[in-house]
């Protein structure tokens, strides 16, 4: 496609969307005022009506003033009513909504059946088309951003304290309310920005999707803004460019597909918070569990049987835990590639390391059980279920503690040994452990 | 590992001689004991009446605290205690009654006061780091819309070294434990360098370890000549851990020096006949820090119903 003007302005002024959207959309989202802002964007309806027949002119400042009155007047009205009311918050987000949008699309209608009430292209606010945008839209959209962006950058320190702390703010005499008051209207400013492009109907994803997304990705909230305005105005352009090619296709629904792909993706494979690595990272855990507990299964068979030499047949390891062969040999297969493991057909026994590694695991295992039942004063068939547990996720230095507490002990609740430390294990095997 | 297990190796408790050498505003502490020390009374209550919309929840309170102190605010729940600070702090407006902070109304006083909040009052999935809180607490000298600035990074990782999590200065403040947790709103409250500190539960749903420290902390800062007043919720340790005592319940029901003011009778008189809470107090003033709380909660008083 080639750059004409028009393009041009309608990708400008999805990118600027995008911006405004992703870094107020930061506070929004962790100030939990997702539902704020979507009413802030309804009651900017009747305001940009009112503008409209006010001046009857389509220049963009009337419009654009009208919408932001508009939802400052629903802003006052939702804390009026929290305030002075027993209403709670989610309810009058809900009234001032549902009221301002009924009043916008009455007037609209209205509008539609004036004489030149046709050519108004009011009813594009609804769910935006920014392939009308112009010039002057997209010059006073520009001024709108960067005096948001500007206060925003000012007072990052304080945006950040108050959607934190906001008691421990005002303890150090910060005006909370006055900055509140601020915040609610650089959010207003935000949408209308938006409001060309993506409509009323629609807008609160613009400032919602692109956090939540960017939220997934970082831990530090001016990464967070700076992602999140990135990926607005990603999709922003994306979705413009996608309405310019596809006849009839307003803006904003792009707009908005485009931003939950990403947050889609990002639900899914963000490190650390994507659910994807959350179950590759659980599956490995479990994986690390049942093979300790194979080599520990290994150790006690051997224990009772006087000695490690043996073979354990499969299906009597099978029967310990309940495993199928296939989990058996799953288990099994990356111990004997460490060499912690020799089989010999189905069968499979502990080598040297192997039983090292398991006494590392047995040990844990009885030690804990005599901690709980010493310490905590457990009855003595209460500990094994707790102690399965811990018995891997207990750290090396965790056990040396927990051993000098119990100040060395060799016996567990059960009368079972409690294997010497692998340093002592190495001197016991070199005097002669019963090994075949 | 989880670092609240009992078993978890925990860094070392906060030393009082290295702490105090690291700590900037240590010059200042020998300044700060001396103006304190002229000043008596840290806090002064007088009249205090506070409602949320109609319901009261502080009648006619009227209270002196003495600096230098370790205080506890102790009473059953929605006795009040988390509003007398806000209203000390001015987070709520009296109906009537008014505070002074060392001889002088709080808004005159607020860089002498530091405030630990509940740890349950903020979101700690917030997408900020332990060293980012603790910098907070120097946002009222940093001044607003500037910047902190290298200092006073440096001096916020010195505050997290005092409660003894300075390797964790980077952490994301959701990947503590609640005991980190803790120590990071105290950190928070040190870098205030505060006169006064007014803690909500500084003692709630922490590890052993941290109890330790935190105790070791504040028994630091009333060396340092500082006062603090923190609520409390387990009565067992009220004796053992603090010098002064308020009882309060709506009313003040008494308010004076451990020894004489933490009795069965006063407590009688804010718990009113509660048998678990009289029974913990028995313990209590048995004096015996390490009884088990099962035991406890089986010792019956006499005469109990």
């Amino acid at each position: 496609m080639e750059l004409t003007f028009t393009v041009r302005h309608v990708l400008a002024g999805a990118a600027l969307l995008g911006v405004v959207g992703g870094v107020l959309g930061s506070f929004a989202l962790l100030r939990r005022q997702s539902l704020l802002g979507d009413a802030l964007a309804h009651a900017a309806l009747p305001g940009v009506c009112l503008g409209y027949l006010l001046t009857g002119a389509k220049t963009p400042l009337p419009l654009f003033a009208g919408a932001l009155v508009a939802g400052l007047v629903g802003a006052f009205f939702i804390l009026a009513t929290v305030r002075w009311s027993r209403v709670k918050e989610d309810s009058a987000i809900g009234i001032v909504l549902s009221v301002f949008f009924g009043i916008g699309i009455v007037l609209l209608t209205h509008i539609q059946k004036l004489p030149a009430g046709n050519q108004s292209g009011l009813d594009k606010y609804l769910f935006g088309q920014a392939a009308t945008l112009l010039a002057d839209d997209v010059r006073l959209m520009a001024w709108l951003s960067a005096a948001v962006l500007a206060a925003v950058v000012l007072g990052y320190k304080e945006l950040k304290l108050l959607s934190f702390d906001r008691a421990f703010a005002a303890s150090l005499g910060m005006p909370v309310r006055a900055a509140e008051v601020g915040l609610t209207l650089l959010l207003v400013v935000a949408v209308v920005v938006g409001l060309r492009t993506v409509g009323v109907v629609l807008i609160v994803a613009t400032l919602i999707t692109p956090a939540a997304a960017a939220r997934q990705w970082t831990d530090r909230l001016g990464w967070m803004m700076a992602l999140a305005a990135a990926i607005g105005a990603a999709s922003g352009i994306a979705g413009a460019l996608a309405s310019a090619t596809v006849p009839r296709l307003p803006t904003g629904p792009a707009i908005v597909l485009a931003a939950s792909a990403v947050l889609v993706v990002s639900l899914l494979f963000a490190p650390r918070r994507g659910m994807v690595w959350a179950k590759l990272r659980e599956r490995r855990v479990a994986a690390r569990i049942r093979r300790e507990n194979l080599l520990k299964d290994l150790y006690r068979l051997g224990e009772s049987a006087g000695g490690w030499g043996g073979f354990a047949p499969a299906p009597l390891l099978m029967g310990v835990r309940g495993q199928t062969a296939l989990e058996l040999s799953r288990s099994a297969r990356p111990l004997v590639q460490r060499g912690l493991l020799e089989r010999a057909g189905d069968a499979l026994r502990l080598t040297a390391r192997g039983s090292d590694e398991a006494a590392r695991v047995v040990r844990k295992h009885r030690l804990w059980e005599l901690y709980l039942t010493r310490r905590l004063e457990l009855a003595r068939d209460h500990v094994h279920r707790d102690a399965e547990a811990m018995e891997h996720a207990l750290t090396d230095a965790a056990v040396a503690d927990l051993e000098h507490q119990l100040g060395y002990p060799t016996v567990d609740p059960h009368g079972r040994p409690i294997p010497p430390p692998p340093a002592g294990r190495t001197a016991t095997a070199a005097g002669g452990e019963a090994r075949t | 590992m989880s670092p609240d297990t009992a078993t978890a190796t925990l860094p070392p408790a906060i030393d009082d001689g290295e702490a105090a050498e690291r700590e900037p505003a240590a010059a200042e502490a020998a300044a700060t004991a001396d103006a304190t020390a002229g000043a008596a009374v840290a806090l002064e209550v007088h009249d205090l009446t506070v409602a949320y919309r109609t319901q009261p929840v502080l009648w006619d309170v009227d209270l002196e605290l003495p600096a230098g102190q370790l205080i506890a605010i102790v009473g059953p729940n929605g006795a009040g205690k988390s509003t007398l600070l806000k209203a000390v702090l001015g987070l709520v407006k009296p109906i009537t009654g008014w505070v002074k902070v060392f001889d002088a109304p709080y808004r005159r006083r607020r860089s002498w006061v530091g405030y630990v909040p509940q740890r349950e009052s903020v979101d700690w999935d917030f997408p900020t780091s332990a060293l980012d809180v603790v910098t907070m607490g120097l946002y009222g000298r940093i001044g607003w819309l500037r910047r902190p600035r290298r200092a006073h990074r440096e001096t916020a990782l010195a505050c997290l070294e005092q409660v003894g999590i300075r390797e964790l200065a980077g952490r994301q403040i959701s990947q503590l434990s609640g005991g980190q947790q803790q120590r990071v709103f105290l950190a928070r409250a040190l870098a205030q360098d505060a006169r006064l500190y007014l803690m909500d539960e500084p003692f709630a749903g922490v590890d052993a370890t941290t109890e330790r420290a935190i105790l070791t902390l504040l028994k630091e800062l009333r060396a340092r000549g500082r006062t603090v007043i923190a609520v409390h919720h387990d009565l067992q340790t009220v004796a053992e851990y603090f010098d002064h005592v308020v009882l309060l319940n709506m009313r003040l029901v008494a308010s004076g020096p451990v020894e004489t003011t933490f009795t069965p009778e006063n407590l009688q008189r804010t718990y009113g006949g509660r048998l678990t809470v009289l029974t913990q107090a028995a313990e209590a003033l048995l004096r015996r820090p390490s009884v088990d709380r099962d035991e406890a909660a089986s010792v019956r008083p006499p005469g109990a119903p």
